[in-house]
């Protein structure tokens, strides 16, 4: 049976939805309207006056060398994100699951970084790794590595990818023990008893019932990497050296904002404008299932 | 050929002990039943052959040979879980064929094993099927047939039959008892319902509190309890126990029937009777007041108490009777060879 509340009027309803609309409406729907629309059109720098080109932005950014270039960064920096992040927090959270003594502790503090905003995040990396003062880098120094990521744009990807994903840690953390936990123990120690060594049980038993969550995991971090992490780009390497590190949310901004040619810009807008669609319909499609077994 | 001893084991929680030291010598192909109330400590000693819980004290040999500190899969022992842990990711074949997997058996010889295995339980049209898509009483049997394919030298079995319904229960009951004499394997089951103990044990250890209240065969149990806890828990319904006073007085002041065989005790007495082994007997001045009566069919349960006290009384009589056919206060005797004398302090058999 379905339980909902139900109203007699409408004016009640209706206010209480109106924040939520109005926010809604403000902060996408119009930025995103406006998107569309500018993408069919090339500005003059100073906004005076606007041309319509149609398709001519989209055509424009298709042909573009360093647009396609970005896709592929875009591609690598998602990945490895993705990949890092939920390799350490899964890590973690087998470790965290199988002590008993100062659980709660340990909990507590590998929560810690999901509280740090990400231009924070990248500030803190920046000077560990910052090749005059940093930390590390010094480290690396004395054993005779020249890190410099400022000039080196494998290192710069390196960084960003590690400042990334290790903010990410913390949230992958918290579903990958839950999910760990939702295991009941009698089936462990199933297997156990069938001569299942503790890898051998990981393989075949506890990773496939970790299924829905690593899924999840999968889609969330893919759109946090895309997306959201455009603080630590814009501190770490503002999308350099050489476009190394140009993942196509910041190059939206840097080539609106920073080189602005404002038609190109609305046009990738639209570009991401569909992926992140995409990837909200194959959220939706396959995680309300509750996959798969 | 196997046999399992438990020498003085024992089993602490920090500073809490529940288990306070089990000895117990289990034979070849015997068929043990740990039978208790909830929490004491069944389910923990089971653990402990299993290898699943540490012994914190004592030892667990298995044909003659310590395992204590042996990790479960090095003791060769299959179990079968409460509620059957199966793998709800694989099919009914994966899930009989896991442990054969890790032992790196040939694929012909798993195939073969476990289609023999699926045949004795009658799971043959199944093999295809998910956890999932199987009844309870489907669910069991395939939790059986992982443990049976294995060959292990002892089978645990830790209350597998707690979430079937009650008719699906004493099939499977059946079963068990059947698939064990035909296997001979060596088994441990562990259950809290007195019933299932009695039809399965060759012999029943009855635990309370972490203690061995007594150990042996279901009649010995049933006929010389060695306490008023064993008593009371074998046995259905479970057996009255009177209060008796100074002289063998029962609570109305009636001295207990001259033919049963009195103790020379001196402390406070109880007195033992089945409802079963109670008799109407109209001249005598042992009087029961009726509150109520239980029509089971082939017997009815009359509830009520001994006149001169508040302790409640069962009385089984064979055929149908209700309030309105008896009598509100009649006459009963005991039989005299089913008394049973307890020391009211200790609780033990006199």
């Amino acid at each position: 049976m379905e339980k909902r509340v139900t109203f007699k009027g409408w004016l009640l309803p209706l206010l209480l939805i109106t924040p939520q609309v109005v926010v809604t409406a403000v902060f996408f729907f119009w930025p995103a309207g406006q998107a569309i629309y500018q993408s069919a059109f090339i500005p003059d720098p100073f906004g005076l006056k606007s041309q319509f080109v149609g398709w001519g932005n989209f055509q424009f950014i298709f042909t573009d060398p360093y647009y396609l270039a970005s896709f592929k960064t875009t591609a690598i920096f998602s990945l490895s994100v993705t990949i890092v992040s939920m390799g350490v927090a899964l890590w973690l959270a087998l470790m965290a699951d199988r002590i008993i003594k100062g659980a709660a502790t340990y909990r507590t503090l590998l929560i810690w970084p999901y509280a740090v905003a990400p231009a924070i995040a990248g500030v803190l990396w920046l000077f560990m790794f910052n090749p005059r003062i940093g930390v590390v880098s010094w480290y690396l120094d004395k054993i005779g590595y020249d890190w410099n990521h400022v000039l080196n744009s494998n290192e710069a990807m390196l960084l960003v990818v590690l400042a990334s994903a290790w903010s990410r840690i913390s949230y992958n953390f918290l579903f990958f023990l839950a999910g760990l936990q939702s295991i009941p123990k009698s089936l462990v120690e199933a297997a156990a008893m069938d001569g299942a060594g503790f890898w051998y049980r990981f393989r075949t038993i506890v990773f496939p019932l970790l299924s829905p969550t690593t899924f999840f995991l999968l889609v969330v971090n893919i759109v946090y990497a895309f997306f959201e992490t455009f603080g630590v780009i814009h501190t770490i390497t503002a999308g350099g050296p050489q476009q190394a590190t140009n993942i196509m949310v910041y190059k939206v901004y840097s080539d609106g904002f920073v080189g602005q040619d404002l038609g190109s810009s609305a046009a990738q807008s639209v570009v991401l404008l569909f992926v992140v669609g995409l990837l909200t319909i194959l959220q939706f499609r396959y995680i309300e299932k509750k996959v798969h077994y | 050929m196997t046999t399992i001893s438990l020498k003085d084991v024992k089993k602490s929680y920090g500073n809490l002990r529940v288990i306070h030291g089990v000895s117990v010598d289990i034979h070849d192909s015997e068929f043990i039943v740990v039978v208790g109330p909830s929490g004491c400590g069944k389910s923990t000693l089971l653990r402990m052959i299993a290898g699943l819980e540490d012994i914190s004290e004592g030892e667990v040999c298995i044909d003659g040979k310590v395992v204590n500190h042996l990790e479960p899969m090095d003791r060769n022992i299959a179990m079968v879980f409460q509620n059957y842990a199966l793998y709800p990711h694989m099919s009914v074949f994966d899930n009989i064929a896991y442990s054969l997997k890790i032992a790196k058996t040939s694929k012909a010889e798993i195939k073969q094993r476990v289609q023999e295995t699926a045949e004795l339980l009658q799971l043959g049209d199944y093999l295809d099927r998910k956890p999932r898509q199987l009844s309870g009483g489907q669910r069991q049997r395939v939790a059986m047939g992982r443990a049976i394919v294995r060959r292990p030298s002892v089978f645990l079995f830790d209350e597998p039959l707690s979430n079937l319904d009650a008719k699906l229960r004493v099939q499977m009951r059946l079963e068990i008892k059947r698939l064990q004499r035909q296997l001979g394997i060596t088994s441990v089951f562990v259950t809290h319902d007195q019933v299932e103990a009695m039809t399965l044990g060759d012999k029943l250890m009855v635990l309370n509190d972490g203690r061995v209240e007594q150990f042996g065969t279901p009649v010995e149990l049933y006929q010389k309890p060695r306490s008023i806890f064993v008593a009371q828990f074998i046995g259905s319904p479970s057996m009255n126990i009177v209060p008796v006073s100074e002289g063998h007085r029962l609570p109305n002041g009636a001295v207990v029937d001259h033919a049963v065989p009195k103790p020379q005790h001196t402390g406070e007495l109880s007195l033992g009777i089945r409802p079963e082994h109670i008799d109407i007997e109209p001249a005598s001045d042992v009087r029961f007041l009726i509150e109520m009566a239980e029509q089971l069919g082939a017997n009815t349960l009359i509830h009520g108490v001994l006149e001169g006290s508040s302790a409640p009384l069962v009385v089984s009589l064979p055929g149908l009777h209700t309030l309105e056919s008896l009598d509100a206060s009649i006459g009963l005797r005991f039989q005299p060879e089913n008394c049973h004398w307890f020391d009211t302090a200790t609780g033990d058999r006199l």
